[in-house]
């Protein structure tokens, strides 16, 4: 069996802070991570392989530093590690972005492809389908759960109030959520091998796609102005003592008549 | 696979369409306040809002669409629509924006819209704006400006899709204001049927578990006391069940308890919770990580106990306690009570 399974290397940001003065993120120090939901399907891929027998490809598009990320892959047990990178990808949305890797998955022989559902600095959960419409392939999202069974995929599929356990022939695209599973860290000897291990790199001209779906130029959204929220001004704060302190809120409920 | 992309005539989509999302026959929220936002949208265009109703045996719920705004109703009903999948469902509306070519498109950013939308946006290729929580027309090109946060929450982007139509967009449940309801108001309805719906089904569903939840859904609630990780455990939370219950309303939290496993995910409110905004909010032992501020400080009255008086939760707070929350919640539902029970007497 052959799975693909694409990661984005993300900034921690939970790390990342805001400069009051001047609004803007500080990025410096902050660590870059495999995005977690992304991080969790890899560990799903690499359980399958444990069980079953597989053939783990992982594929990041990205500068050359999302190479990191890929090491960090193959260290956790990838066999095989590709970084889809090019100026030309560059300010790409998810429409550009998901066609950019599916034109790279389309050179590859997979049963599986996995990714993960959002990745953590841009919250969109757009690119694992899209890449699915792309190939044509069916998709199941928010999989907490994946199991194998023949030919077939069955995932638990998460939704707000309920599950669905559903049933998916392969090839198909699943996109994981960190729920799905612990993943396990990378071992000594797998650090070893990674840092000895060549990653495939492919540029503009490895894949077959018209410009006119990639980066900036194949993007239909573009972002206009970004800005950091307004914050609203400050209330009152008061340190009293815990009876002090809960008759002067009840006060306050009184004063909003919500008492 | 990849076409070298079309130039599209602008001038040929009209009017403003919306997905209503349905789940086991009952309308979801979203899909009430999207129709609500629409409509304000289409006094600046000039044109109808349409609601895009699949599933099966769903007849009944134009009614309720049209009372709460919608123009017009295009219903697919067909046993395959019954329960959601992505491609049945993704096939249908590409179908009807084929069709009618709406100029705007916009979906519940749910876990059914936010699955939906990427499959229908890269299949008639046009942008997708994911998670908004501002949408307006811009005055000048009447194009459509969608603001989202992203970095968790740090940061605003405002997107536009100036040259592919329709304009779409998840927008996320509870920010958008719905209508209020209009009795008996009636709509068009028009049925759009296709033949070979079921043959797009691929992915079968075998088994459907409800998570039950005796609790209300901390969208509906009017107030909400929410608990982070100064409550210390799992154990202290029915003080805050107790406060909850004095002031008609129920529980949530932060990302913390929930990953800690003290609260149900369904409670979380936050960029990857939910987004609330109740009449009072009491943000008890919540540190107020900008996440969670996100989806919580457009609430009417904010309240918030915490020990350590630097908190960032202070700084949306109306009114502040710094102080131990185990201690203070308990004597603030006394008080509570104490009250009601003088205004019942008097």
């Amino acid at each position: 069996m052959n799975i693909i399974v694409s990661i984005k290397q993300v900034p921690d940001t939970n790390e990342v802070k805001l400069d009051q003065t001047t609004g803007t993120l500080i990025r410096e120090g902050v660590p870059s991570i495999i995005n977690p939901d992304d991080k969790a399907g890899l560990e799903a891929a690499l359980r399958l392989k444990d069980q079953y027998g597989a053939h783990v490809t992982v594929l990041s598009m990205g500068p050359p530093q999302a190479s990191v990320a890929l090491r960090e892959a193959l260290a956790m047990g990838a066999d095989e590690a590709i970084l889809v990178t090019d100026r030309k990808f560059g300010g790409a949305d998810t429409w550009a972005t998901s066609s950019t890797l599916a034109a790279a998955i389309s050179k590859l022989d997979y049963d599986l492809i996995i990714t993960g559902r959002q990745a953590i600095d841009g919250d969109t959960a757009q690119v694992g389908p899209q890449i699915a419409e792309h190939l044509s392939l069916p998709n199941v999202s928010y999989a907490e759960e994946i199991w194998l069974e023949g030919d077939s995929i069955k995932v638990k599929r998460q939704y707000e109030d309920r599950y669905h356990i559903v049933r998916v022939k392969m090839p198909c695209l699943v996109t994981a959520l960190s729920e799905l599973n612990e993943p396990r860290y990378m071992t000594p000897g797998g650090i070893f091998d990674a840092w000895k291990q060549d990653i495939t790199e492919w540029h503009r001209d490895d894949l077959e796609i018209d410009d006119s779906n990639i980066g900036l130029k194949g993007s239909p959204t573009r972002v206009k102005k970004s800005f950091t929220k307004a914050v609203k001004g400050k209330g009152t704060v008061v340190t009293m003592d815990p009876q002090e302190s809960a008759n002067w809120l009840a006060d306050r409920l009184h004063d909003k008549f919500i008492l | 696979m990849w076409k070298v992309v079309r130039k599209m005539n602008k001038e040929d989509y009209k009017g403003i369409f919306v997905f209503a999302q349905q789940v086991d026959g009952k309308l979801e929220n979203v899909s009430y306040e999207l129709i609500g936002k629409s409509k304000a949208l289409a006094k600046d265009l000039g044109c109808e809002v349409t609601a895009m109703l699949l599933g099966h045996n769903v007849e009944p719920l134009c009614k309720q669409l049209a009372k709460y705004g919608a123009d017009r109703v295009i219903l697919a009903d067909d046993p395959a629509l019954e329960v959601y999948t992505t491609e049945p469902y993704a096939y249908v509306i590409t179908e009807i924006i084929k069709k009618y070519k709406p100029e705007i498109a916009l979906y519940g950013a749910t876990a059914i819209g936010r699955d939906l939308a990427p499959r229908i946006s890269a299949r008639i290729h046009t942008g997708l704006t994911a998670d908004c929580t501002g949408l307006e027309i811009e005055a000048e090109t009447k194009n459509l400006l969608m603001t989202r946060p992203a970095f968790g929450g740090n940061i605003m982007a405002t997107i536009a899709c100036a040259d592919f139509r329709p304009q779409m967009a998840t927008v996320r449940p509870g920010v958008m204001q719905r209508q209020s309801p209009n009795e008996g108001a009636t709509c068009k309805v028009e049925r759009f049927s296709l033949p070979d719906v079921a043959s797009h089904v691929n992915v079968e569903v075998l088994e459907v578990i409800k998570k039950v939840s005796t609790k209300m859904d901390i969208q509906d609630a009017t107030v909400l006391v929410s608990g982070g990780r100064g409550m210390g455990g799992p154990e202290n939370f029915g003080m805050l069940e107790e406060l909850a219950d004095a002031l008609g309303g129920t529980i949530s939290s932060s990302r913390a308890s929930v990953d800690a496993g003290w609260v149900e995910k369904d409670r979380q409110v936050g960029q990857t919770g939910k987004t609330v905004r109740p009449n009072l909010y009491i943000a008890c032992g919540i540190s107020g990580a900008i996440q969670h501020l996100a989806g919580m400080e457009d609430s009417d009255v904010i309240i918030a106990i915490n020990k350590d008086p630097s908190a960032p939760i202070f700084e949306v707070a109306d009114y502040g306690v710094v102080g131990d929350a185990l201690k203070i919640v308990p004597l603030l539902t006394e008080q509570v009570k104490k009250s009601q029970a003088e205004k019942k007497n008097a």
